[in-house]
C-alpha cells in the first residue's frame, strides 16, 4: 500500500510541473504588456522600459520561469499588479467561503447522488427509476447559472426566505452562515448529484448481474444485505471516480455561483482578476486550483486501492 | 491450405459512401419512430439548426437597436418574450442567439475531434512523442475547462474565434486521452497483429483497421463535447468573457436579466429555457447513440465538465 501511494505521488509531480509550464507560458506569450498595465495610460516609453527592467520582464523566458517556480516552492505566489500586495496574503481570506461551499456541496451531493442512484437501481425498470433518471438527465443538462437565477427568483425575490445576495462568514455564527449559503449549496448539489446518481445506478446494475450476487441471493441473504454488503463496495469505484470528476466540475461551477451570489471566494477573485487583467493573480489561481484537483485525483487513486484490493500497479 | 487475406479488403467492398449515408439516415428514422425521446431530441436540434441559419431573417425587429420607450416590457403579442432593459425584443435576441451556440458548439466539436483523433492515431505509434504528448495532455486536463478558457480569453481577447480556440484546447486534450486509450488496447489485438504480419503498412492499419473500431466511442464522446461546448460558451458569455453585449448570446441575455430580476424575469427565463432544452436534446441523442452502438459502453464514458 505504501509503495503504491509513493508511486502515485511521484506520478503526480510531473503533472504539477507541466501545469506550471502551461500556466507560465500562457501568460508569457499572451499579448498583454504587464508594464503597460502597471504604469497606466499615460506612461512614456522610458517609464515602461524601467518598469520592465525593475520587475525583470526583460530577462530570458527560462530565467523568468525558473524564478517563478522557485518562488512557488517557497510559497510565494507573486504580487498583484492591481493592489501591489502579495497574492498569498490576498488569497487567505478568500479560502473560507470557497472551502465551506465546496465541503457542503461534496457531502450533500454525494449523499443525494448515491442514495438516488441506489434507489433507482433497486427499483430498476419501475416508474420511480424512470422518474429519477429523468430528473438526473435534466440536472445534467441544466446550466448552473440559470438554475441559480431561477432559485433566487423563487426563494429570494418572491418568497423572501433567503437573502438575494450577501454572504455571512462562519464568524457570524453557524446558522446565519448556512442560511446565507443555502441556495448556492443547493444549486451546486442538485447538479452534481445528477451526475453521481446516473453513474451509481449503472455501476450498481452492472454489479448486480454478477454471479456472486446470485450466489448471495441463493444462500438467502436479504435484499438489503445484497445491496449494501455485496453490491455497493464493488460498484464504488466508478462512483468515487465520478465524485472526483464532479469536484473538478465544481471548480467551474464556483466561478459562476460565486459571481451570481456575490460570495467573496476564489472564483469571484478570479473573475475580478480577469476583468482587471491582473495576470499574476490569474496565474496563481490557475496553479492553485489545478494543484488541488491533482491532489483530489491522487486521493481518488489511493481510494481505489483501498476499495478494491486487486488494484496494485 | 488456408490463405491469409488482408482484412482491409472487407472495407474496400463496403457500399459507397452515399448508400451508407442513406442507410444510416433510414436507420435513424426507424429508431426515432420507435423512440419518442429520440424523436423529440432530433426535432429540437433540427429547429435549432433552422433558427441558427434563418433567425436574422425571421426576427421581426432590429435586435441590436435600442428602444428606450419600450424597455422591460413583459411578454405580449407584440413581444413574445418581452423586451430587455434597452427595449430590445427578447424573442428575436434569443432566436438569433441560437447561431452563436450552434456555431461555437459545432466548431469546438469538429476541431477537437479532427485534431484529437488524427494527432493520437499518428503519435501513438511513436513511443517518445507519445509520452511527451501525454504529459502535456495531463497538464491541460488538470485545469477545469471554464477556468482555463476564461484565462485564455482574458489573454487573447474576447471574440467568437477566440472562444472556439479556448474551448477547443481542453476538448482536444480530452479527446486525445480517450482515443489513445482505445488505440492502445486495439494495438495489442490479434487482428492488428495479423495485419502487421501480412505486411500491411502502418498508415493503412491506422486508417482501415484501427479507426473504424473507435468510431463509435468518438461519436458518442462528440455529442458530450457538443453539449459541454454549448454550455461553456453560454457560461463564458454570462461572465462577460464572451462576445460583446450587443451581439445576442444566450449567456449574455441571461446575464442582462440577472440585473432586473424583480421586473424582468422573462429576460433570463427564455434564453435559459432554450439553452437547457438544446443541451438536453444533445445529451439524449448521445445516450441513444451509445445504447444503439454498444450497450456495454453505458456509463463508461466520461462526460465533459459541467458548469
Amino acid at each position: 500500500m505504501l509503495r503504491y501511494i509513493t508511486q502515485r505521488v511521484l506520478v503526480s509531480i510531473p503533472v504539477i510541473f507541466m501545469v506550471g509550464i502551461i500556466t507560465f507560458t500562457l501568460v508569457y506569450i499572451g499579448p498583454g504588456d504587464p508594464a503597460a498595465i502597471i504604469a497606466g495610460d499615460e506612461a512614456t516609453p522610458e517609464i515602461l522600459e524601467r518598469i520592465r527592467h525593475d520587475l525583470g520582464f526583460d530577462r530570458p523566458f527560462l530565467v523568468q520561469m525558473g524564478e517563478w517556480f522557485l518562488n512557488l516552492l517557497r510559497g510565494d505566489l507573486g504580487t498583484s499588479y492591481f493592489s501591489g500586495r502579495e497574492i498569498t496574503f490576498l488569497i487567505t481570506p478568500r479560502l473560507q467561503p470557497t472551502l465551506s461551499l465546496g465541503f457542503q456541496v461534496v457531502v450533500l451531493s454525494t449523499i443525494i447522488g448515491i442514495s438516488a442512484g441506489m434507489l433507482a437501481a433497486w427499483k430498476a425498470g419501475t416508474r420511480l427509476d424512470k422518474n429519477l433518471m429523468v430528473l438526473a438527465v435534466l440536472g445534467f443538462a441544466t446550466p448552473g447559472f440559470w438554475l441559480a437565477f431561477l432559485t433566487i427568483w423563487v426563494f429570494a425575490v418572491n418568497l423572501g426566505w433567503f437573502p438575494v445576495i450577501g454572504y455571512k462568514p462562519l464568524s457570524a455564527g453557524l446558522i446565519p452562515h448556512f442560511h446565507s449559503m443555502f441556495l448556492p449549496v443547493m444549486v451546486n448539489s442538485i447538479l452534481a448529484s445528477a451526475f453521481i446518481s446516473r453513474i451509481t445506478r449503472s455501476a450498481m446494475l452492472e454489479v448486480l448481474r454478477e454471479d456472486y450476487i446470485r450466489t448471495a441471493r441463493a444462500k438467502g441473504a436479504s435484499e438489503f444485505s445484497v445491496f449494501l454488503r455485496h453490491a455497493f463496495r464493488p460498484s464504488a469505484i466508478p462512483v468515487v471516480t465520478v465524485i472526483g470528476a464532479s469536484i473538478a466540475a465544481l471548480a467551474t461551477g464556483f466561478v459562476l455561483t460565486e459571481t451570481i451570489f456575490a460570495i467573496p471566494g476564489l472564483g469571484r477573485m478570479l473573475v475580478d482578476a480577469i476583468v482587471r487583467r491582473d495576470y499574476p493573480i490569474i496565474q496563481a489561481l490557475l496553479m492553485v486550483v489545478a494543484t488541488v484537483l491533482i491532489g483530489v485525483n491522487l486521493i481518488v487513486d489511493i481510494l481505489y486501492a483501498y476499495i478494491d484490493p486487486r488494484i496494485r500497479y | 491450405m488456408a490463405t491469409i487475406t488482408d482484412p482491409a479488403t472487407e472495407w474496400e467492398l463496403a457500399p459507397p459512401m452515399s448508400a451508407r449515408l442513406r442507410g444510416s439516415l433510414g436507420a435513424t428514422y426507424r429508431a426515432a419512430r420507435r423512440d419518442k425521446v429520440l424523436a423529440f431530441s432530433i426535432t429540437v436540434l433540427l429547429i435549432g439548426l433552422f433558427l441558427a441559419f434563418f433567425a436574422p431573417t425571421l426576427a421581426r425587429t432590429d435586435y441590436e437597436r435600442t428602444d428606450p420607450v419600450n424597455r422591460l416590457l413583459g411578454p405580449s403579442t407584440d413581444h413574445w418574450f418581452g423586451t430587455d432593459n434597452w427595449g430590445r425584443d427578447v424573442f428575436d435576441r434569443t432566436i438569433v442567439g441560437t447561431r452563436l451556440s450552434f456555431l461555437v458548439g459545432a466548431s469546438v466539436t469538429v476541431v477537437s475531434t479532427v485534431i484529437g483523433v488524427s494527432v493520437t492515431l499518428v503519435i501513438s505509434y511513436f513511443r517518445l512523442l507519445d509520452s511527451i504528448l501525454m504529459r502535456v495532455v495531463d497538464g491541460f486536463l488538470a485545469f477545469p475547462t471554464i477556468l482555463l478558457a476564461l484565462a485564455l480569453i482574458s489573454l487573447i481577447g474576447p471574440s467568437v474565434g477566440n472562444i472556439i480556440i479556448a474551448l477547443s484546447v481542453t476538448a482536444t486534450a480530452g479527446k486525445i486521452r480517450l482515443v489513445r486509450g482505445a488505440v492502445l488496447s486495439l494495438r495489442e489485438s490479434t487482428y492488428v497483429e495479423a495485419a502487421k504480419a501480412v505486411g500491411v503498412p502502418v498508415p493503412r492499419i491506422l486508417m482501415f483497421h484501427v479507426l473504424p473500431n473507435i468510431v463509435s466511442i468518438i461519436i458518442v464522446q462528440a455529442t458530450f463535447t457538443l453539449a459541454g461546448a454549448i454550455l461553456a460558451e453560454a457560461s463564458l458569455s454570462f461572465l462577460g468573457a464572451g462576445v460583446p453585449e450587443y451581439v445576442p448570446s444566450w449567456g449574455n441575455i441571461i446575464a442582462t436579466g440577472q440585473g432586473y430580476m424583480q421586473v424582468g424575469f422573462h429576460i433570463s427565463f427564455f434564453p435559459g429555457l432554450f439553452l437547457t432544452i438544446t443541451v438536453l436534446a444533445v445529451v439524449l441523442i448521445g445516450d441513444s447513440i451509445r445504447d444503439h452502438l454498444d450497450p456495454k459502453l453505458r456509463g463508461r464514458l466520461k462526460t465533459t465538465a459541467h458548469s
